[in-house]
């Protein structure tokens, strides 16, 4: 029953979301404030992240080729196909629900536990557009974060490629353009633009409803982070199940 | 004025708010008291509207709180003020944007206008050189004067206030009282404060309401409270080392 009452909570979070806006000029601010925290904040660890991985599916792709009747493209083949249907939506999406879903919730979590948001509603705003709405808006700009991830991804699987000594550049770009099918690169912007609502919104939920002191903005946070975790895979899973299959 | 009517809160089994009625008038500061778990906040926090009471009625000048639609209580909310207990000051922002943010989400007021406005406020609570400082890099008698600031920068008919001294020492706690009690009898607020302290009560207590258990125990003035024959509040009232002593020198003991 409380599964059932906090997936109702959830949804009534997002109708009052999209009700009685905040001031324009301010709900500007907010936007600027949310793309610095949320998107710009996270572009060194999603670099990082997807230039690695990429490297590294590109050497574990290479290590696994070893009938020599197959070409040494499949290895480029193979890591554009991995990243960018894969690593660089989902994967990048999980790791984003511990380092964005951590701190909107704990950051929420906090003003709760302050009285800030009970500041705002004595004001008469309401708290829950001021709050949310802006993290929405800011992570309509996740999928280029991700378009940045999978450029990154398969530079990571080129150099590993190249540079390591498992195919040379010419086979691997070759492997790059093979087979390529657009609809998958809308497939992958298309699961990614909702994980963005709901890296934005779970997180959200959980701050913003959460009861107690200290001990519980943790706890609330690492719950966000399950739940948000589940979702995008769930997510993940009946999306590609409706565009892919 | 702020009338209240019969109201009742429970939460679950809990009867927190069991039925009473008061008045609270404007230039005065209307105190309501009563030990831990008197139902002190709730009842702030229902006059406030952040709870909605299972009967009953608040009136804010002969609107009935319940009565009016979404966008008439907005509008009687941006006329309310309020200090938190724990200052509830936004941490991402400056002493001096706090105290604009009313003036920002209410107002057509441009950047320049707001400024001046937020200065007046913060030389009216003697702040000083704290402008441009986070509530983190302030001390918490300093704190308590920015939400004071805030909740008055857009000249509210209604003050709240929770528990504004905790915390402070005593002197910063009695420049507190008297600034709240200023405040209110120049613009002719309508102030509540919810508090445990009775020095708040001496200094400032022009209209006193003791809660126990959810009900209305006693009612009266500073000058009242220590005639009372209540023994509740007779109890409250000496549960404070310093008035036993007071009380034990005046009977010659």
């Amino acid at each position: 029953m409380s599964y059932l009452h906090s997936i109702g909570s959830y949804f009534i979070m997002i109708k009052d979301t999209f009700v009685k806006p905040t001031k324009g000029k301010v709900l500007r601010d907010l936007v600027f404030k949310e793309i610095d925290d949320l998107i710009i904040g996270s572009l060194g660890i999603v670099a990082f992240i997807s230039f690695f991985v990429g490297g590294v599916v590109a050497i574990q792709t290479a290590l696994n080729l070893t009938n020599p009747l197959l070409p040494k493209s499949l290895i480029g083949f193979a890591s554009r196909q991995s990243v960018i249907l894969e690593f660089a939506p989902t994967f990048i999406s999980v790791i984003m629900a511990g380092k964005v879903g951590s701190f909107i919730t704990s950051s929420i979590g906090t003003m709760r536990v302050t009285e800030q948001i009970d500041a705002l509603e004595v004001m008469g705003i309401n708290s829950i557009n001021y709050l949310v709405f802006p993290k929405i808006i800011a992570m309509c700009i996740y999928p280029f974060l991700i378009a940045i991830g999978m450029f990154l991804g398969i530079m990571g699987a080129y150099t590993a490629a190249v540079y390591g000594g498992f195919a040379p550049s010419s086979d691997f770009l070759l492997g790059l353009q093979e087979d390529f099918i657009p609809f998958q690169v809308f497939y992958a912007f298309f699961k990614t633009f909702l994980f963005s609502f709901l890296l934005a919104t779970i997180p959200a939920y959980h701050g913003y409803f959460m009861e107690g002191g200290a001990l519980e903005v943790g706890k609330a946070s690492t719950t966000s982070f399950v739940w948000t975790s589940v979702a995008i895979i769930l997510v993940n899973f009946i999306v590609t199940q409706l565009l892919l299959s | 004025m702020i009338e209240v009517k019969d109201i009742r809160k429970s939460f679950g089994d809990n009867d927190v708010l069991k039925g009473f009625s008061t008045t609270f008038f404007p230039g005065k500061t209307n105190l309501i008291i009563g030990t831990s778990g008197s139902g002190k906040t709730v009842f702030l926090k229902t006059m406030l509207g952040l709870f909605k009471p299972d009967s009953g009625q608040i009136i804010y000048d002969g609107n009935p709180y319940s009565d009016l639609n979404n966008e008439e209580q907005r509008k009687l909310r941006e006329q309310i003020g309020m200090v938190f207990q724990g200052s509830a000051l936004f941490d991402s922002m400056t002493v001096e944007e706090n105290i604009a943010f009313p003036l920002k989400m209410f107002t057509k007021m441009n950047k320049h206008d707001r400024i001046e406005r937020a200065n007046e406020v913060i030389n009216r609570v003697n702040l000083e050189n704290a402008n441009h400082k986070l509530p983190s890099e302030i001390s918490g008698g300093m704190q308590k004067r920015v939400a004071i600031a805030r909740a008055i920068v857009n000249n509210p008919r209604y003050l709240f206030c929770d528990e504004p001294n905790s915390g402070l020492d005593p002197n910063t706690a009695t420049v507190i009282d008297n600034l709240i009690r200023e405040i209110t009898i120049e613009n002719n607020i309508t102030t509540i404060i919810n508090t445990h302290d009775m020095n708040s009560v001496m200094e400032i207590g022009d209209h006193i309401v003791y809660l126990q258990k959810g009900h209305l125990a006693w009612e009266g003035d500073k000058s009242q409270i220590f005639k009372t024959d209540n023994e509740d509040v007779t109890n409250f009232v000496y549960s404070s080392n310093l008035f036993k002593m007071v009380r034990e020198a005046q009977n010659g003991r």
